[in-house]
């Protein structure tokens, strides 16, 4: 979704929205009246603005943060939702982290909108909690030095926010497979590509097929 | 030294900013909404006016507004988002000529602007006491002038700053380019309606 106030480009895009509709308006007003021009700008205006405000950002500025290389350490950020306690990103993270990795995982917690716009967010947060104490009780079994966090529900800023106290040098995205997964859906993946200038894998994580794996 | 700055190195903790905007970009967002409310106000009382209080033709007679003359007014200002556009685009790609070039037009398209304003203030054969219809002309479009003035002001201090060598090309060395260049553009919607609604229409 676009935000006029964001950036000086999406600025200059919602004159060029306003322009453009308020000179159709300023028509129909010459041509037809005062309360035709309303009529106008009432059908008009919400077709430009919802055209506008759900159309794509046209410039997204890369996030910014800090690295620390001291120690050496690598650090990996995991961003995952339901598919947290997934075997399939639990061997990922094992097998980039080595010995000296530090990981950092973040669970958003996922909410219906809205509830999110309501503030109701407890139960989403203790949801999120439980799976990432599932995670990272099996990342510390298999001897990976985790700690973990709940975050946002939109994990971009998941990420964003994680990245102002935790420097990763690369992030791990774990998603459920294609045609189940909302975040794949919505470009989380290609929109973190385009806003992290960091290596960013995608690991999914079929929970279906792993607990049928596990039931034999 | 106390217990909380050793716990964090002699330095305080770093500020974990966990919002969903940047705290100076959230500034500027509740100033511009503070000054759609503002207009808003403007626009109420430009409405009532002409609708529920004026029932025949407006402007009433004999008070006539300048239409064509505004409009090239309206173009000169709306040509400034274009070059305030154009100053953001030349420093994000380093281009610093670009960026006082495009700072020094918009600059001088809004002071024309507001001078041509001015101009016609002097010539509309009307007063802010003039029925309903003078003072909620002057209470609009005088908001918008001043408004010009703001943005003329911070532009010269973009523009100053611009030409001693300040900002570059990441997106956190030109916020003082961006933000003025926000509110400008903010200016410009708001002179467009103005313009539609008591001018056009």
């Amino acid at each position: 979704m676009r935000n006029p106030v964001r950036t000086e480009a999406e600025a200059f895009s919602f004159v060029i929205a306003v322009l453009a509709l308020f000179v159709a308006v300023a028509v129909a007003g010459i041509l037809a009246g005062g309360w035709i021009a309303l009529v106008a700008f009432l059908v008009l205006g919400p077709l430009v603005f919802y055209r506008y405000f759900r159309s794509d950002p046209k410039t997204v500025e890369p996030a910014v943060w800090e690295r620390d290389r001291s120690g050496g350490l690598h650090r990996i950020l995991v961003v995952a939702n339901e598919t947290v306690a997934g075997r399939a990103l639990r061997d990922e993270v094992v097998r980039r982290a080595g010995e000296d990795g530090r990981v950092l995982v973040v669970s958003p917690a996922l909410n219906t909108r809205i509830r999110h716009w309501t503030s109701d967010e407890d139960e989403a947060r203790a949801a999120a909690q439980a799976r990432l104490d599932e995670s990272l009780g099996a990342l510390a079994a298999v001897g990976v030095d985790a700690r973990g966090q709940v975050g946002d529900d939109d994990p971009i800023q998941a990420i964003e926010d994680s990245l102002r106290t935790f420097g990763a040098d690369e992030i791990v995205l774990s998603t459920h497979p294609p045609g189940r997964s909302n975040w794949l859906e919505a470009g989380v993946v290609e929109r973190a590509r385009e806003r992290f200038e960091c290596p960013i894998a995608h690991v999914v994580v079929d929970l279906e097929r792993e607990r049928s794996l596990a039931d034999r | 030294m106390n217990a909380h700055a050793e716990a964090h190195g002699a330095h305080p903790p770093v500020a974990n900013q966990s919002s969903r905007v940047d705290s100076r970009l959230l500034g500027i967002y509740f100033f511009i909404a503070s000054e759609v409310m503002l207009f808003g106000a403007f626009f109420s009382a430009y409405f009532f006016a002409r609708v529920a209080v004026h029932h025949d033709e407006w402007p009433p007679k004999p008070y006539e507004l300048p239409v064509y003359a505004t409009l090239l007014n309206t173009l000169i200002l709306v040509s400034s988002s274009f070059t305030m556009h154009w100053a953001l685009q030349s420093i994000k790609r380093n281009n610093r000529q670009g960026l006082i070039g495009g700072l020094a037009l918009t600059f001088g398209l809004g002071l024309t602007f507001l001078l041509i304003q001015a101009r016609e203030y002097t010539r509309l054969g009307f007063s802010p006491h003039d029925l309903a219809f003078g003072s909620t002309f002057y209470g609009l479009t005088g908001l918008h002038g001043c408004h010009v003035l703001i943005g003329l002001s911070l532009l010269a201090f973009a523009l100053v700053r611009s030409i001693r060598g300040h900002y570059g090309p990441a997106a956190h060395d030109h916020l003082g380019v961006e933000i003025p260049g926000i509110y400008w553009h903010f200016v410009d919607v708001m002179w467009i309606v103005v313009y539609t609604t008591v001018y056009v229409l």
